[in-house]
């Protein structure tokens, strides 16, 4: 038993930490540290620097433009990004659709898409919850019927993360309607620019604009843009879910809030101290800390298991529980840190490249806005009630 | 990055273990934890014979492991089985007179089980003073609730002052007196009275600005200990609930199909994965050069596993309902014994307030 990392490990981390401090431009860590909400342009440009370095997709195979890394190694590469303060990777081209096709998808699709996820050139969002389909995703009721050459899709999707940005979008649609509901799901490629899509924004609790419904009126999809077998979109599916959870706890992430945190909470003062001396408080913090240290020996405990073994399970659903836990613990600490500024509603200063002037601390206005949007976590990626019902049945046996 | 035993260790725990689940059923482990003695000494002989104890110190000390690990694989098998033997009481009292040198003789009997130890430091209402008197010391004062107090043939007292000192005191020496009697959950412990005891210059651990060091040593060792001891109880009531959950019928269904208590279960799980995370965190630092960081990481350990202790004590009973309450269901036992290691060596509140303290 030995926690420390090995030499080649230590190297590695080294490598990783000098490319973010040369490569990371410092305009883009300033905005992700003050959690302003990052343009479409601003991801962008740290796509294409991570992909020059071909770390762009870090877990796919070396063959499709991947580096090759073990587990750890991106465990590693997550955390340090966090700890940079780098923008996150856009999840929906890399680490959803990209290891499917790899697994599913024809050589012709491959070619197809898999280049043009790394150069930036489609900027992918994910169809797969509609309104009567969250938690039971399978219930979906979208609909494509095979007309020729093409598939005409008809139906609704809803929660789709930065679909206002995005020229495709992969779907899960119902091809069966006759099957058992897992047994009649397709999973098709579609472009958004196609006539007969309408996307409409959802605003959300913090005010953003991060969701949209997208509705398709008589969709033409090519039938060429069937991933895999008609009908088979379920398995597709769950390996879409079950494959990139490596970072799903997000140690990195709550390590770096952490560490905002601590300088909050010196910053600010309560009776005449700093408020990281009050007791109360201090000892609201250290719990969150010693949870976090916790959480950070129990995800290497997952992946050393794995390692070698491909994608952790169902453990993924204890490291995702605990995990977003221990994230939204430390907003809501952020958010009582600042007090009663954390009060004024500033959503201009909530943008990247808002200059003006703040309303009591700096950052104070995004402490509010960056709680109430982060209550998300436990909700999506499969609520964290579901997680726990993934961990009765796969772990418990019950 | 490495998460496996060596096979040493891993040798070391599997014939613990066995050992434990084929000698040690609850039935024996109650005749001797609710005994006038509160232990079974031919038990303790047993695994003691098992070279047990001397896994816990290095060669140095005269034993074959001590290492941090060592000392969890040993404790959480403790704990699986819900040992009652006085193994604690050496771990504390040896590694108090390994980190102070001298005393080779009773450091020996200590390692090879023959001596009985305990380890003596939370006072009671008079606290223990100590006094210099010509070239050696007079001891006065009661020190409360000392684990396995009855059972010691030898205590390591630690009087609390600017710079503690430490005593080695045998149990016969005139003027020492034990209150004997059973804890809540099963085993020995006792209040320890000196009456103006009389002891010689050599009887001090350690010299002068050694006490802290000396009590850092055996309190941390125990820290772990108890730490791992949990992990270990956590392990047996989690497997012990899961199969009453799969087994228990109601409305014609096993219990376990019930989402409200599959739920329940489910965070038990994942805050026991956190607790032997935060055991493997201190068993790491415990051999690690940072005084700090191993200080700060059996703080965390001991306040995680009081908190998930009692969590999972008044979970595993919630779940079991009524036989969860029986005196003769031995998950009854192990729930207090989780939550009662919270009353040992500082609570999860004491804890907490020494991990900010070192921060």
């Amino acid at each position: 038993m030995d926690l420390s990392f090995t030499p080649e490990e230590e190297s590695f981390r080294d490598e990783v930490r000098s490319f973010f401090r040369d490569k990371l431009p410092a305009r883009l860590s300033t905005l992700v540290r003050e959690g302003k909400r990052l343009r479409k342009a601003d991801m962008e440009e740290w796509h294409a620097i991570l992909n020059e370095r071909g770390w762009l997709a870090n877990h796919w195979p070396e063959q499709w433009g991947g580096p090759g890394w073990s587990v750890i190694q991106r465990f590693i590469f997550d955390n340090e990004s966090a700890l940079a303060h780098a923008p996150r990777v856009v999840p929906f081209g890399v680490n959803m659709l990209g290891p499917v096709l790899i697994k599913y998808g024809s050589e012709e699709q491959k070619k197809q898409w898999l280049p043009r996820i790394l150069d930036g050139s489609d900027w992918w969002c994910q169809g797969y919850s509609e309104p009567g389909a969250g938690s039971d995703l399978a219930g979906l009721k979208t609909t494509a019927v095979r007309k020729g050459d093409v598939y005409v899709v008809n139906g609704q999707k809803t929660w789709t993360t930065l679909g206002q940005h995005a020229d495709m979008i992969f779907c899960l649609v119902r091809t069966d309607a006759t099957a058992k509901k897992q047994e009649g799901i397709s999973f098709l490629l579609i472009d958004m620019k196609s006539p007969g899509i309408e996307v409409r924004p959802i605003t959300l609790i913090d005010g953003e604009q991060e969701v949209n419904e997208v509705f398709f009126t008589d969709v033409e999809v090519p039938v060429a843009n069937l991933v895999g077998e008609e009908n088979q979109g379920w398995t597709y599916a769950k390996y879409l879910l079950t494959y990139e959870r490596t970072n799903i706890a997000g140690v990195g992430f709550s390590i770096a809030s952490f560490e905002r945190l601590k300088e909050v909470a010196q910053m600010q003062k309560k009776g005449g101290r700093a408020l990281a001396d009050d007791p109360l408080f201090a000892a609201r913090m250290a719990r969150v800390e010693i949870d976090l240290a916790n959480m950070q020996t129990t995800n290497l405990r997952v992946l050393a298991a794995v390692a070698g073994g491909g994608a952790p399970g169902a453990e993924s659903s204890m490291l995702k529980i605990k995990g977003t836990e221990i994230r939204q613990e430390i907003t809501a600490l952020t958010r009582r840190a600042y007090g009663s500024y954390a009060a004024p509603y500033i959503p201009e200063a909530l943008e990247a490249g808002w200059n003006g002037e703040d309303v009591g601390p700096e950052d104070a206005a995004m402490a509010a806005p960056s709680y109430f949007n982060n209550r998300k976590l436990s909700i999506f990626g499969g609520s964290n009630e579901i997680q726990k019902n993934i961990i009765s049945k796969a772990i418990l046996g019950l | 990055m490495n998460f496996d035993h060596t096979d040493d260790r891993r040798m070391l725990a599997d014939t613990l273990v066995r050992a434990l689940r084929d000698g040690y059923p609850i039935d024996t482990r109650n005749a001797g934890a609710y005994s006038d003695a509160g232990y079974d000494p031919a038990v303790w002989q047993q695994l003691t014979e098992l070279g047990i104890v001397s896994a816990l110190f290095d060669e140095a000390a005269g034993g074959f492991g001590g290492s941090g690990f060592d000392i969890m694989v040993v404790f959480e098998a403790l704990g699986r089985a819900l040992v009652v033997e006085p193994f604690l009481g050496a771990l504390m009292a040896g590694r108090a007179l390994a980190a102070g040198g001298g005393h080779d003789e009773t450091l020996a009997g200590i390692v090879a089980g023959e001596t009985i130890a305990a380890f003596a430091q939370g006072d009671g209402a008079t606290p223990v003073t100590a006094t210099k008197t010509g070239d050696g010391w007079t001891l006065s004062g009661t020190k409360a609730v000392v684990a396995q107090a009855g059972a010691a043939s030898v205590f390591v007292v630690v009087v609390e002052q600017d710079e503690p000192l430490v005593f080695l005191v045998p149990a016969d020496t005139a003027g020492v007196s034990v209150r004997s009697y059973n804890v809540v959950e099963g085993g020995g412990a006792g209040d320890v009275t000196f009456d103006g005891v009389t002891l010689g210059a050599d009887a001090r651990i350690g010299g002068e600005g050694q006490g802290q060091r000396i009590v850092d040593a055996a309190v941390g060792a125990g820290l772990l200990a108890l730490s791992a001891e949990a992990v270990g109880a956590m392990e047996f009531v989690k497997e012990a609930t899961l199969g009453y959950l799969r087994d228990r019928k109601q409305f014609g269904v096993p219990i376990g199909k019930f989402q409200a208590l599959q739920h329940r279960m489910a965070t038990v799980l994942l805050e026991i994965e956190q607790a032997q995370s935060a055991v493997i965190n201190a068993a790491s630092a415990f051999d690690g050069d940072d005084a700090k960081a191993r200080a700060r990481a059996l703080a965390a350990a001991k306040y995680t596993i009081g908190r998930t202790g009692a969590l999972v004590a008044e979970e595993s009973i919630q779940l079991h309902g009524g036989i969860g309450m029986t005196w003769e269901y031995a998950v009854s036992h192990y729930a207090k014994r989780l939550v009662m290691i919270d009353h040992q060596l500082g609570d999860e509140d004491y804890h907490l307030q020494r991990y900010i303290a070192l921060g």
